[in-house]
């Protein structure tokens, strides 16, 4: 019985194995890189930037119709170009970064919506926004394995210039020559797993597993080297329960997904050892000094 | 273990290199073309100890972020014999560091390394003696695993300290590092910047305390945006010269329409 529910879908259906492959890389690579979002307050960057892709991926589905190679070229485009734009218009006008984010996205979301409308109907735009993880080919599990692995190799190649970065930029401008370069770097990070993610999830779905995962790994521990492992792993036990839960009920397998991660955020808002509510309800004494 | 790293030598080897003199060549310095420093000429000899004093706006925070290289000058240049400008240690007066960041105090101190260790090198173990004897020697030991949020404003500031002893640079910039912090802070961290001068290292501090420049630094700059004075402190903080700073500076928000007007060429009027 609970076999059936929870191994059989799996094993007998090589599309929820694509499914679960493909969502779970997206998990492991997409939650690290929300946690730093996070450290840098930016949480609101990652969706302001999957708006900013979908004019791309529409230029792509406008030139080659629902094309994996012209989507994910045109959403990798659009978003590379926004994410650069920012850094740039930040550090050269007095606009500080999130104002310029939010304007750039914000016409870039208007464009593609237009554009998407011009040709092909609301279904199509419905992919594009939300996905569809129960339709993975070979070409989209690669990308997302493959982009999911270029992203953790290079979080550990520059997590020190990241945690600088965050935590001290002038100091690290000061000591190094490749600090300027490291903001940008991050945010094409981002952009390459909301490129990737959308096939899966769809361009809004995809930074819900950025996000959800990290905030709730936040609330557990106070120590960066634990917060970005349980956050990956949040987020590839809440693709598999998500995916179980939408095979049961018919649910859409997208917003599944998202909602079990949003579960988890909840309880851990609740229960979070290192930050929440109920650490409030019961202060243990303080200490002799 | 503790006693034992101790028993290493407490002043450190250099690894640095030997600090060259640094001399600043017709330096015209600011921010959107406005000068925060006008057409300044000096030589900061190696090993020296120079105090930059003078009224608000009068440059000294600009002169030191130039030295450390986080700004192009806007006329002439700075001519350094040996080393670059990475190769100095800097603490501003208002640093970006996010205090909420999870990070222990040992390894925030360690982050001091990152020069010699490279960005992507691994820290190696000696580095890890050299941590724990700089968080001695600003008497921060015992808090190794604290989050740097949960330290005291002066706390911090002995951990900025230990940072800059385990960067171990021949050239040290200090913005006010007297700024908010209590006398016993204080006379800790000025002992810590006379060992760093006895050993030849260069230390540039901007100080308000004149006092303080007196008694620490042999070699004072007084600025307000040009040089009023640089030579020894007690010739260069004469009562004459403090007016005459005022004055300076009082002056200078009066022609500085003028002074713009005059430059919207360019600023190369060298």
């Amino acid at each position: 019985m609970i076999a059936e529910i929870f191994i059989t879908p799996f094993a007998d259906y090589e599309f929820m194995r694509r499914a679960l492959i493909g969502s779970v890389a997206l998990a492991l690579s997409g939650a690290p890189l929300g946690v730093f979002l996070i450290l840098r307050r930016m949480s609101l960057a990652g969706d302001a930037l999957s708006h900013a892709i979908l004019p791309g991926a529409a230029v792509g589905y406008l030139v080659a119709g629902l094309s994996l190679p012209a989507m994910t070229f045109g959403g990798l485009v659009a978003g590379l170009l926004i994410a650069f734009a920012t850094g740039l218009a930040s550090r050269f006008t007095t606009l500080r970064e999130d104002a310029s984010l939010a304007a750039f996205y914000l016409v870039s979301l208007a464009l593609g919506v237009t554009l998407v409308s011009l040709r092909g109907s609301n279904v199509d735009l419905l992919h594009v926004l939300f996905g569809s993880v129960v339709g993975l080919d070979d070409a989209a599990l690669i990308l997302l394995a493959g982009v999911s692995t270029l992203t953790l190799a290079t979080l550990a190649i520059f997590y020190r210039a990241l945690v600088l970065d965050t935590l001290d930029p002038m100091f690290l401008r000061q000591t190094s020559a490749v600090g300027e370069a490291i903001p940008f770097l991050f945010l094409a990070l981002v952009v390459l797993n909301l490129v990737a993610g959308f096939h899966a999830l769809g361009t809004l779905m995809a930074v819900g597993l950025i996000m959800l995962p990290a905030a709730a790994a936040r609330l557990w521990t106070v120590r960066l080297a634990a917060t970005l492992p349980l956050s990956a792993a949040i987020g590839a036990i809440c693709a598999y329960a998500g995916l179980v839960y939408s095979n049961e009920t018919g649910a859409p397998t997208g917003p599944a997904i998202i909602l079990a991660a949003g579960i988890v955020y909840f309880i851990s808002l609740v229960f979070g050892r290192a930050g929440g509510l109920l650490r409030l309800r019961r202060p243990r004494r303080h200490l002799e000094g | 273990m503790g006693e034992r790293i101790l028993g290493v030598a407490l002043t450190s080897a250099h690894t640095a290199v030997a600090p060259g003199p640094i001399r600043l060549v017709n330096l015209t310095l600011g921010y959107d073309r406005h000068p925060a420093v006008h057409h300044l000429d000096g030589v900061i000899a190696p090993g020296a100890a120079l105090a930059v004093c003078g009224p608000n706006g009068a440059g000294k925070s600009t002169l030191l972020k130039a030295l450390a290289g986080l700004l192009a000058p806007l006329g002439g240049h700075i001519e350094r014999m040996g080393g670059g400008p990475r190769d100095v240690a800097y603490l501003p007066q208002l640093t970006d560091i996010d205090r909420s960041f999870p990070i222990d105090l040992r390894d925030f101190v360690a982050l001091g390394a990152t020069r010699r260790a490279g960005l992507f090198g691994r820290i190696a173990a000696d580095e890890t003696v050299r941590v724990t004897r700089a968080l001695h020697r600003v008497g921060l030991d015992g808090l190794e695993e604290r989050p740097i949020g949960t330290l005291s404003g002066g706390q911090m500031q002995r951990a900025l300290f230990a940072r800059l002893i385990v960067q171990d640079q021949p050239v040290i910039l200090l913005d006010e590092p007297f700024g908010a912090i209590d006398e016993a802070t204080a006379s800790d961290l000025l002992g810590l910047i006379s060992e760093w001068i006895a050993e030849g290292r260069s230390v540039v501090a901007v100080l308000h305390d004149l006092d303080l420049a007196r008694r620490a630094f042999p070699q004072t700059l007084l600025l307000a945006r040009q040089r009023i004075a640089w030579g020894a402190t007690a010739e260069t903080l004469t009562p004459e010269n403090l007016a005459r700073a005022r004055a300076m500076s009082a002056a200078y928000d009066k022609d500085a329409r003028e002074c713009l007007i005059d430059e919207t060429e360019a600023h190369d009027h060298a």
